[in-house]
């Protein structure tokens, strides 16, 4: 077939950012997928509950101290999160830097305060149905930080290489921010649920 | 424009042949196995998944065989019912997870983005990723099947039988690990549709621009997004049930039996729409092109492709009707299980209309599309009676579902897709089938489908119950049984004629010009088989049938030729947003596949795979993405 050129795109940019990128959206699309794995956790949890003659089963409700901390430790790092993603937009290496060593330490601690969560509850998971569903919505959450961590972490050390100060780069430092926002957004009902509805 | 632009090489600077030359240097896999194994092109993966496919029909075809044959005299003796159990529910979840799913989304990858007019899939990398996943997953099922530990417990593997209690040993693990390699893989693709075609249309193709297949695929990639996370914790639950004690299904211990069948089915029947929108898809596309018109009605056919998928999130529960639930609960199923004929019904209508508007033209694609029609009808009947709870309680788990369902897959998927094989065979391999052969595989196919599948429905209202491995010679059954055994031969000659066409023409069919049907998408725009880059420049789209009769494309320039570069557009108007760089090709897939092969496979047997799995699995995706010096991984 023969063409017939009536268009010049030379003169666009050589790499598209935020919704001009196709890991921006790709990371939108896993976060949809995770989302709704998050949403059917809580649906179980529910369904479960309201087969019980009692909630929690054989238990207590959770201890608050423990995953409480944790929340507002999680909604705190959103502000150096936020100030990360707007240096990243900015492309500015030193402070994208800097931003990325807080990120992985407050990657970290969460996972170190989880570890309190967990015999919070006072139930294992394999003592009855109610211990299954909270261990496996804490594990998911917990993969999801480790996960999350485990990108930080590898972003700081590439963000220190010679491949560091590249608006490729910069695209994503910018959805690993926004990946950590959603971390941070699926625990709050995930939370609410743990802590709250036993309470009801 | 910055000095470091001035270097790039640009598409502006050659004629058109030191263009091709330029750009398959810069796109084309290498040879050899390295390259086999490292490519990330579309259609070399597309045509791969698509072999891989149609070799898992051929498997799960020989196992319905094997139980024709058991089933063709009563008190049969070729078969133990162990082995039989484990036939049927490797026949199910092979053909389902393996076959169904995985071939309509390889169809996707290797046309989609030339439908689009892009010059390869959104994230290739983890393309290849998916389709190794795929091939592994396929290989747990079969080879733990030869080795005697294939599933026995159905292919929706129903608690308590697949707990721990009832189902001993690894079989049911098998199941469910296959689900998560099949689960992860459609996943993938999924994202990648999405993405490419939000990001990737050519300029000008706005959202009333794009293709009906593309279309159908998008709506498909989004059923499976929100469907599979289901099926996924399900089968994850049912493996930590097996293996660490959980009791998610366990009523001792505040589990529930039902949980199981609302998690699978809230993905199971979504599943049935993720296997029939894109075939509606290809329904479209062959009833345009065989008719010489667009299709009539294209704003309704969308709108109906959306709402069979929303609608297909909310008749989970017709699949358990027998299982007691609330009576109000069960009418709101009903309700919106015929609500369902609804969008199907207009589809319907809309084709109608097209070929009685255009001049049909009968080459053997158009002859499978009007056999989906009859027989998806058909099927669809059946579909609104099982969708009212007293005839569903009388007919449950007897061959009247089995014909039912083999009514709405086998019409619904397996006849579209075979009709866009005929279809879209010269693109994928620049030749033609032949259409003599053709006409005598559709004959084949249809004559000894209706043959085969047709008389179950007799066999189910005389109360013969599916998933038997023999039955007693007093029941009223055997003639039948008898009669449809030897229709499966000639259903199962129609399928081996078409294989030996398929083979026997990949390498020496008739040579197939770029546009042999006339047909008016982006894909006949570009050679068949398309080059590596797919189009040397990138067409633009004014309308839904940018093929003018003109043979003029319009087109645009100023991409570079030395690494992979393709346009980035904007979702709604396809406004040129950006250029952007296409991963190359990169054996880190393949690793990253194979870690989380051993981590998923070891995990059956130990949760410490789960910790010390994942080590390599990171590894190998640090090096999948740490850059690497090229020019795809700088900007």
């Amino acid at each position: 077939m023969k063409d017939n050129v009536v268009l010049d795109l030379s003169e666009l940019p050589p790499h598209g950012l935020g919704t001009a990128s196709q890991s921006w959206w790709g990371t939108l699309a896993f976060m949809l997928i995770e989302g709704t794995g998050f949403a059917l956790s809580i649906v179980v949890y529910l369904y479960l509950m309201s087969l019980a003659p009692r909630w929690p089963l054989d238990a207590g409700p959770p201890d608050l101290l423990p995953g409480t901390t944790l929340t507002a430790l999680l909604l705190a790092s959103l502000v150096p999160n936020i100030f990360l993603a707007r240096w990243a937009r900015k492309q500015d290496l030193l402070k994208v830097r800097v931003g990325l060593i807080v990120m992985s330490l407050l990657g970290i601690a969460p996972l170190i305060l989880r570890a309190f969560e967990f015999p919070a509850m006072h139930i294992k998971w394999d003592q009855n149905a109610y211990g299954s569903i909270v261990w496996v919505m804490l594990g998911l959450h917990t993969t999801h930080i480790l996960t999350d961590l485990i990108e930080t972490l590898v972003l700081t050390c590439l963000m220190f290489s010679r491949h560091g100060d590249n608006p490729r780069r910069y695209g994503d430092v910018s959805d690993n921010t926004m990946y950590w926002n959603f971390v941070v957004a699926t625990w709050l009902p995930m939370y609410a649920c743990l802590y709250w509805v036993p309470r009801i | 424009m910055t000095p470091k632009d001035n270097r790039e090489i640009r598409d502006t600077a050659f004629d058109a042949a030191e263009l091709e030359r330029r750009l398959a240097a810069t796109w084309t896999t290498p040879p050899g196995l390295l390259g086999a194994l490292s490519t990330v092109d579309h259609k070399i993966i597309g045509r791969r998944y698509i072999t891989t496919a149609f070799v898992f029909l051929a498997l799960g075809g020989l196992l319905s065989l094997l139980m024709r044959l058991q089933l063709a005299q009563p008190e049969a003796r070729f078969i133990g019912p162990d082995r039989y159990n484990q036939i049927f529910t490797t026949h199910g979840t092979n053909m389902m997870f393996l076959f169904a799913v995985p071939v309509m989304q390889a169809m996707a990858i290797y046309l989609v983005p030339l439908m689009v007019g892009t010059r390869n899939i959104a994230f290739p990398r983890l393309n290849a990723f998916s389709y190794w996943m795929y091939l592994a997953g396929g290989l747990l099922l079969w080879i733990a099947f030869v080795l005697d530990t294939g599933p026995d417990v159905g292919w929706f593997a129903y608690v308590p039988l697949a707990g721990p209690q009832y189902a001993a040993g690894k079989r049911a693990d098998i199941w469910a690990q296959m689900i998560t390699f099949t689960e992860v893989s459609a996943l993938a693709v999924a994202v990648e549709i999405v993405v490419t075609v939000f990001k990737q249309r050519a300029p000008g193709m706005s959202l009333d621009r794009i293709p009906l297949f593309v279309w159908s695929m998008l709506v498909t990639s989004f059923l499976v997004i929100l469907a599979m996370p289901a099926i996924m914790i399900a089968s994850t639950s049912l493996i930590l049930d097996r293996l660490v004690g959980t009791h998610f299904f366990n009523p001792a211990e505040g589990g529930d039996a039902l949980l199981w069948q609302h998690l699978f089915w809230f993905f199971g029947h979504p599943e049935v729409y993720i296997i029939f929108l894109p075939a509606v898809g290809m329904v479209s596309t062959i009833v345009a092109t065989f008719t010489r018109r667009p299709v009539f009605g294209y704003l309704g056919m969308v709108m109906a492709l959306i709402a069979t998928g929303v609608l297909a999130f909310g008749l989970w529960v017709h699949h358990m009707f027998v299982a007691g639930l609330p009576r109000l609960g069960e009418s709101f199923f009903t309700a919106s299980s015929m609500a369902i004929a609804v969008p199907a019904g207009l589809q319907i209508f809309c084709w109608l209309a097209t070929m009685w508007a255009g001049k049909p033209i009968f080459k053997t694609p158009l002859l499978f599309v009007i056999g989906f029609i009859v027989i998806f009808v058909i099927g669809g009947l059946t579909g609104v009676m099982v969708a009212s709870v007293p005839f569903d309680t009388q007919v449950h788990d007897t061959y009247f579902v089995v014909a039912h369902f083999h009514y709405v897959l086998v019409g619904g998927a397996v006849f579209p897709l075979l009709g866009a094989i005929y279809y879209w065979f010269p693109k994928l391999t620049g030749r033609m089938l032949n259409e003599t052969t053709g006409r005598w595989v559709f004959g084949l196919i249809f004559t000894g489908f209706n043959l085969t599948f047709f008389p179950m429905h007799i066999l189910g209202l005389r109360g013969m119950p599916r998933r038997i491995y023999t039955y007693q010679p007093e029941m009223p059954w055997s003639g039948l049984n008898m009669f449809i055994s030897l229709s499966a031969i000639v259903l199962a000659a129609g399928f081996l004629l078409f294989f030996i066409d398929a083979i026997r023409s990949a390498r020496a069919g008739a040579t197939a010009s770029a546009n042999p049907w006339g047909a008016t998408t982006l894909e006949w725009a570009t050679p068949s088989p398309p080059p590596s880059y797919n189009f040397a420049k990138l067409p633009l789209v004014d309308s839904l049938e940018p093929i003018h009769d003109d043979a003029f494309l319009p087109a645009a320039i100023g991409l570079r030729v030395d690494r992979r570069e393709l346009l980035i557009t904007s979702v709604v108007e396809a406004a040129p947003e950006a250029r952007e760089s296409s991963s190359g090709d990169s054996i880190w897939p393949l690793w990253a596949a194979l870690a989380t092969t051993v981590a998923l496979i070891w995990s059956i047997f130990s949760p410490w795979a789960v910790v010390w799995g994942s080590i390599p699995v990171a590894i190998a995706l640090i090096g999948w993405f740490w850059p690497k010096d090229v020019p795809e991984d700088d900007s």
